[in-house]
């Protein structure tokens, strides 16, 4: 039976990280950064894989990591979604993890693990786990080619590219140009990857590994998605009973008391199928169906919870000051990451038996 | 600590004692409630050993796998659920050991005697009135949307017995004999055809005093158990997937392939993921239960219930196309029990209709969300201190 709740040791683990993101990933000092030429913040990263070893969460401890599940790495990722965070966990320590685990590239794992090596797989982020996806030329050993929409590329020391030979080649991001994309969603930038005859090394087949790191990550997504419409529903909240209109708190008025208890429900709900999908990528047990039940769900959930947040913060919402907007531009690029809701409502009518017309 | 095991060898001393396949049902009823077996969270001596809640289901495998008659709880279920454990909280040691017993085997069915014409949301304006003569209690008044009324031995009552005070403190809790001569029930039809529902009208109907639940004046706190019951058990029960209303559409859609179209195979899909989510989130309820954590969230699950019943079972009647012109029957029946799920898609659309206004109207639940869970500001309440013989009505 899938378990849903929380053991204490992963209550303790959130407790941990949302200690350390609060002294420091702060929202002031998250805007600031978007606007800077490091939108990724290198000291944040430091403090969750040197200090606290997050990133080897899904790497078994004889290679490096700690020997964790994919239940601990979605508590992980409540936490960085609650905070906006700038760092490329989900990116590198669960999807680039996933692909290299997948071709037993264990050489490669320790530094992953360890947070040291920080990679980036060379896929659009919208691609859906089971899409196609588009690869470089392998033209005399040599990588020719380029991908767009790359997640954290820019802070990537190893892309993981595919080509078109079917391979999955480790490349190194230095002999790659990397370039920023103007991206919607500021903290979790995108960038296009350019190979011009450039060598790599082939750690397997591409298609299986990256299925396998899609999936995960569409997967784990949800959880990141809880930990944003969870932050904008409490600061929401939080800020409908102290902010005062008509001489009484804007949060007494039924219509706004409605919408917000309506949002709590659909957290609820997605806390119950973020849950069911990291247990069961954890067990292996129903978990295509748990994924894509996850993913056709959760997408609505943040936008929504993103979205009454900037209207019900009303013209500070607005405002490039408050965080708010960081949320729904988050939220808005998720339900795009990893395949839409309608992509993964598409997968589950062929794994439930619920056939197009 | 009664634990698995010992529930298992108490299960089998009782099918050896009194083997299922030649006993009387009702007999072997009374011997499993005897033998503590009936709910075993209730106390010794009143169906139960003290052990976990959770550990009925222990029991209940090893007797459905004996072929153990059931209580069948489907006819019972205001007994079971609302009348039961306000009994058990405010009866005296008198009330549980005469009416728990023979409501718990089904020898006596319950009904509820709350909701009136003029009390609806507003349950604590209720205008029944109870009057005190003697050793008893003479009342006097209308109840409206009473199931099982035409069959119930008793009902749990709430009535006013002060009208000089503010509306929350005048009311007492009564267990009121259906049997009665002032008691008269009649069939309430409703938009489904049939008459699942009563009116009840109360004309000089005496209770003896002995048969009061709880203080005089206290009878507000003593629903709040019984209402709370009824929430768990409209929103509470455990479903596999697509054990709920999906499970016909789905069904359907699957054998009917000329029915399908683009448009209703989006909403299908995704009304299924709603399902889904909201069955997980029952069982993530029910694990924190178990596990001994109650959370906020079973407030919602009537909520969600009521939408997707309703969502669903209106995609449904669409789906069926010419067929959705069609009613299977209207009929004026009474059941003796409620089946949502029950009869054709048409039926299950009128009567989840119902499902947003019984047990607390989702406009009420969701105050009572943005209250009690998010803590956002109470509605104005200007009749707290009003005496409720001086309210608006």
């Amino acid at each position: 039976m899938t378990d849903l709740l929380y053991t204490e040791e992963e209550e303790a683990l959130r407790a941990a990280v949302r200690d350390l993101l609060g002294d420091h990933c702060d929202a002031a000092g998250v805007i600031a950064r978007t606007e800077s030429d490091a939108p990724h913040d290198l000291r944040l990263w430091k403090a969750l894989t040197d200090k606290m070893g997050l990133a080897g969460l899904l790497v078994p401890e004889g290679l490096g990591g700690q020997g964790a599940t994919h239940r601990e790495a979605a508590v992980v990722l409540e936490e960085l979604g609650r905070a906006v965070a700038p760092v490329p966990y989900l990116t590198s320590a669960v999807v680039a993890t996933e692909a290299l685990l997948a071709c037993g590239s264990d050489d490669l794992l320790a530094g992953l693990s360890q947070g040291t090596t920080v990679a980036a797989l060379a896929v659009g982020l919208h691609t859906a786990p089971g899409a196609a996806f588009p690869s470089v030329r392998l033209e005399d050993g040599r990588l020719h080619g380029e991908l767009t929409g790359i997640a954290d590329a820019a802070f990537a020391d190893l892309l993981l590219v595919p080509a078109d030979d079917g391979g999955l080649y480790a490349v190194e991001a230095a002999a790659a140009t990397v370039t920023p994309q103007v991206s919607f969603d500021l903290t979790r930038p995108l960038a296009t990857v350019t190979l011009a005859g450039v060598s790599g090394r082939r750690l397997g087949d591409a298609a299986p590994a990256v299925r396998r790191a899609l999936r995960t990550g569409a997967g784990l997504l949800a959880s990141e998605q809880l930990g944003v419409a969870e932050w904008a529903l409490t600061e929401t909240v939080r800020y409908l009973k102290d902010r005062k209109q008509f001489n009484r708190p804007v949060g007494g008025f039924q219509a706004l008391k409605h919408r917000l208890a309506q949002l709590w429900l659909e957290v609820v709900n997605l806390r119950a199928a973020a849950r069911g999908a990291a247990d069961a990528l954890t067990t292996g047990e129903d978990a295509d169906v748990a994924v894509a039940v996850a993913q056709a769900y959760a997408a609505s959930v943040a936008v929504h919870a993103a979205e009454e947040a900037v209207q019900l913060h009303g013209g500070l919402g607005m405002t490039w000051e408050h965080p708010a907007h960081l949320y729904l531009k988050r939220a808005k690029a998720d339900s795009i990451a990893y395949g839409t809701a309608g992509a993964h409502r598409d997968t589950l009518a062929g794994l439930v038996d619920l056939p197009a017309p | 600590m009664t634990d698995a095991a010992e529930l298992r060898r108490r299960t089998a001393e009782l099918l050896a004692a009194h083997p299922p396949a030649g006993t009387d049902p009702l007999d072997f009823l009374r011997a499993r409630f005897d033998a503590g077996l009936a709910w075993v969270h209730y106390p010794e001596g009143l169906g139960g050993l003290g052990a976990p809640r959770s550990l009925q289901a222990v029991v209940d495998a090893e007797l459905e796998a004996a072929g153990a008659p059931d209580n069948d709880p489907r006819r019972i279920g205001i007994g079971l659920g609302m009348a039961a454990p306000t009994i058990l909280q405010y009866g005296t040691e008198e009330q549980k050991r005469r009416f728990l017993r023979p409501l718990w085997t089904g020898e006596e069915v319950w009904c509820q005697l709350f909701s009136e014409p003029g009390a609806g949301s507003d349950l604590a304006a209720l205008g029944t009135r109870a009057v005190r003569e003697g050793e008893d209690w003479v009342v006097n008044g209308q109840k409206v949307w009473t199931s099982s009324a035409h069959v119930a031995r008793w009902a749990i009552l709430i009535a006013r017995t002060d009208p000089d005070v503010p509306k929350h403190r005048g009311i007492t809790y009564f267990v009121c004999d259906m049997s009665d001569p002032g008691v008269e029930v009649r069939p309430l039809r409703q938009i489904t055809g049939e008459a699942e529902f009563n009116e009840v009208f109360l004309t000089g109907v005496r209770i003896p005093d002995a048969h009061r639940l709880g203080e005089v004046g206290d009878g507000w706190r003593v629903a709040q158990t019984t209402l709370n019951n009824e929430r768990v058990a409209i929103g509470g029960m455990r479903l596999p997937r697509e054990g709920g209303m999906i499970g016909p559409a789905a069904r359907t859609w699957r054998e009917r392939p000329g029915l399908r179209t683009h448009d209703l195979h989006q909403r299908l899909l995704k009304l299924w993921v709603e399902a889904e989510v909201s069955r997980l989130t029952a069982e993530r309820l029910r694990q924190q239960l178990v596990a001994g954590q109650p959370g906020p969230e079973g407030a919602g699950m009537k909520l969600a219930f009521a939408r997707l019943n309703q969502e669903i079972s209106g995609l449904e009647v669409e789906l069926l196309g010419e067929e959705g012109l069609s009613y299977d029957d209207w009929t004026m029946r009474r059941p003796d029990f409620v089946d949502f799920t029950g009869r054709e898609a048409g039926y299950r659309y009128l009567r989840s209709k119902g499902n947003s206004i019984e047990g607390g109207t989702t406009e009420v639940l969701l105050n009572i969300v943005a209250e009690r869970v998010l803590g956002l500001p109470t509605e104005p309440r200007t009749d707290k201190d009003v005496a409720w013989k001086d309210l608006a009505r």
